[in-house]
């Protein structure tokens, strides 16, 4: 395997949890939700799904285990600021701490225990073709599910009667709800979603991309997949362009490391998170094009007159 | 069931008093059950984390030494939220406040005098001040988000600090230890009452800026002009207040709070640099300043409360069984609990149990 190659296969491992969560994100902001809590959903999916497929022994097990928990833990989300219509950006904070603290609790036994691997799907022949068979066909069941969501979600919001539906309830609620749409329903099954996805973010880094638990092990990654959202404006295609982008300054920054740059491994560990900002920065600028893409209720509390 | 909500015609004042408290009962109630399921005796559990550490002197200065960066950092997001402005990124303008105080003892080994400490401290205050910055900027004139920005500048401020202790400022005779050289007396916050405990001046400070940010909010036209911005921006446009200027306003001044909490934190009770400062006082603040409802008075009490959840869940480690994690378990159950008695305020909820939905237009 050539360097080039190695080095686009691990691109490929950092930037899937990131399109995966931000098209979970990407669902839920549509829907006129923001939650904030992705970082402490995806880490719940992390330990969920280390521990669930070392209780079961396989990593598919895992899986469904991560995904699981994090939709169920994005519940706790949907019922306070959709039943209790509490403040999301402070909700979204509360289930991030909860998760980073209860995902530590939980994990606590399986620190340093060897984990199980989610390994590569192999195409009989497909597989061979260079550099693209390795890229394309040699991966994890991950790498296809977030092609398979990126697809998905596309349609789903685009070209389906019930997207159309949860976009309508994303950009004014109250219009949507004269029409006769479910407001809150759709919101819970959008915020669900979201939960799952992040959830199946956090299982791909427990199993996939370091295949063990280490406490806090997102690391901000739920924070980059907020800023993800932002940075594709609300479209499924750049969520994934930006996704790649963000694996692509992570990985660097390690490679970078390898080949003994001169410069404090500290300095390119900020890499991400400074490009990050820099890539906020020259998106907001754009005021008029974030303010047409951006669901008109974001955030905004839905009651019910009666 | 399901559960539905009916605005008051007004806001109730008994439950703006009585939501912080159901809160907490109920965060009592949840962790006691979590205690149950870790398969510890729940009494003992509560016993040993809520009572114990309020039983002896000693520990009543630990206390202090924890809520002081609490309700410090809280008074300024108090102030902060109120306004709109939504800066998550205490932490890190913690951080580099304690930084940017470190520098004078750090760098001037040789000089000593009376001036130090105090300048330490202002320095610390405009540090962080001057990273809260950045975030405003962006926001103020960039238009972009201030929560994100605000956060991912706490990851850079740790590494920074990672990099200081590790690399240019690690002390030579020490060890091998990642840490800064220990700080002379007179770079050192000295203790209250020396005879009974390690509490430093960091909980004074935090005390009188509460209460003076009580006092700006409540009285003063800057307050109102918080108050007004913070709910509306329109009308605060019309009545003249300029929100790119609020921005720059509640973050300078969260920032400066953090920024003293942090350098107060190193001189007083760490005495010097090392990787990590902070068990995460920035974001427990944030649970400090809602479980206060936004008033920095409150924030004196709820800070205490918070820190007894680190109090207590050093303590409880001790006991076998119980995680280390349980106390930021509980911290994020109280943030939840905080937030859902809120709705009481502005909300009655009614149970119905049947299945179709009374007088649908």
């Amino acid at each position: 395997m050539s360097v080039f190659e190695a080095i686009l296969l691990t691109i490929i491992t950092a930037s899937t949890p990131l399109v995966i969560a931000g098209l979970g994100e990407l669902v839920v902001e549509r829907s006129g939700v923001l939650n904030l809590g992705v970082e402490g959903m995806m880490i719940m999916g992390a330990v969920a799904a280390f521990v669930g497929a070392q209780m079961s022994g396989s990593p598919y097990v895992g899986l469904i285990t991560g995904i699981v928990a994090g939709a169920l833990f994005s519940l706790l989300f949907g019922f306070l600021t959709l039943t209790l219509v509490t403040n999301q950006v402070a909700t979204g904070l509360a289930l991030t701490i909860l998760g980073l603290g209860l995902s530590g609790m939980i994990g606590e036994g399986y620190v340093s225990v060897p984990g199980v691997q989610l390994r590569a799907i192999v195409f009989p022949l497909l597989s061979d073709i260079p550099l693209v068979g390795p890229v394309l066909f040699k991966q994890d069941l991950t790498f296809y599910l977030s092609i398979a969501l990126l697809i998905g979600v596309s349609w789903f919001l685009f070209r389906s009667r019930v997207g159309l539906k949860l976009r309508a309830v994303g950009d004014s609620h109250g219009s949507a709800h004269a029409l006769g749409i479910d407001v809150i329903r759709t919101r819970y099954l959008a915020v669900m979603f979201g939960g799952a996805c992040a959830g199946l973010a956090g299982a791909q880094l427990s199993l996939v991309y370091t295949p063990q638990w280490v406490e806090n092990m997102s690391a901000g990654r739920g924070w980059v997949t907020l800023a993800l959202v932002v940075f594709a404006s609300w479209r499924p295609m750049r969520v994934l362009a930006g996704g790649y982008l963000f694996g692509a300054v992570t990985i660097l920054q390690f490679h970078a490391q390898g080949f003994g740059v001169g410069i404090p491994s500290q300095f390119l560990s900020m890499l991400p998170y400074a490009s990050t900002i820099v890539v906020l920065v020259i998106i907001s600028q754009n005021r008029r094009a974030t303010l047409i893409n951006t669901p008109a209720s974001l955030g905004k509390a839905f009651v019910p007159e009666r | 069931m399901r559960i539905e909500l009916e605005r008051r015609l007004q806001v109730s004042k008994l439950f703006g008093f009585l939501s912080p408290l159901l809160a907490l009962m109920l965060a009592l109630i949840a962790g006691t059950i979590m205690f149950a399921l870790l398969g510890k005796d729940p009494v003992e559990a509560l016993d040993a984390f809520f009572v114990e550490p309020l039983l002896e002197i000693w520990s009543l200065h630990e206390l202090a030494i924890k809520a002081g960066p609490l309700i410090l950092i809280a008074v300024g997001l108090c102030v902060c939220y109120r306004s709109n402005n939504w800066n998550i990124g205490a932490e890190g303008q913690f951080t580099i406040g304690a930084v940017a105080g470190s520098y004078i003892p750090i760098v001037f080994t040789d000089w000593h005098s009376p001036m130090v400490l105090p300048l330490m401290l202002i320095a610390g205050a405009i540090g962080g001040a001057l990273y809260a910055a950045i975030p405003a900027l962006l926001k103020a004139h960039f238009n972009t988000n201030e929560i994100l920005t605000s956060l991912m500048l706490v990851y850079i401020a740790q590494l920074y600090l990672d990099w200081l202790t590790r690399g240019p400022w690690r002390d030579p005779q020490g060890h091998n230890f990642p840490q800064s050289i220990d700080f002379p007396p007179e770079a050192t916050l000295p203790a209250i009452w020396e005879d009974s405990g390690r509490a430093h001046w960091g909980i004074v400070f935090a005390i009188v800026a509460a209460i003076l940010a009580w006092f700006m909010m409540k009285y003063t036209l800057k307050g109102f002009e918080i108050t007004v911005l913070g709910q509306s921006e329109r009308a605060g446009r019309f009545a003249g207040f300029s929100s790119r200027k609020m921005v720059w306003f509640g973050f300078l001044f969260s920032g400066a709070l953090a920024g003293l909490a942090g350098i107060s934190e190193v001189a007083g009770s760490i005495g010097h640099l090392q990787p990590a400062i902070s068990p995460g006082y920035g974001f427990t603040a944030i649970i400090v300043a809602f479980l206060a409802r936004l008033n920095p008075l409150g924030a004196i009490l709820s800070g205490f409360v918070l820190a007894l959840t680190y109090l207590g869940g050093e303590a409880a480690q001790l006991s076998p069984g119980i995680s280390a994690k349980a106390a930021s378990v509980f911290q994020g159950l109280l943030l939840f609990f905080v937030l859902s008695c809120d709705t009481l305020i502005y909300y009655k909820i009614r149970l119905t149990w049947s299945r179709v939905r009374g007088g649908a237009a």
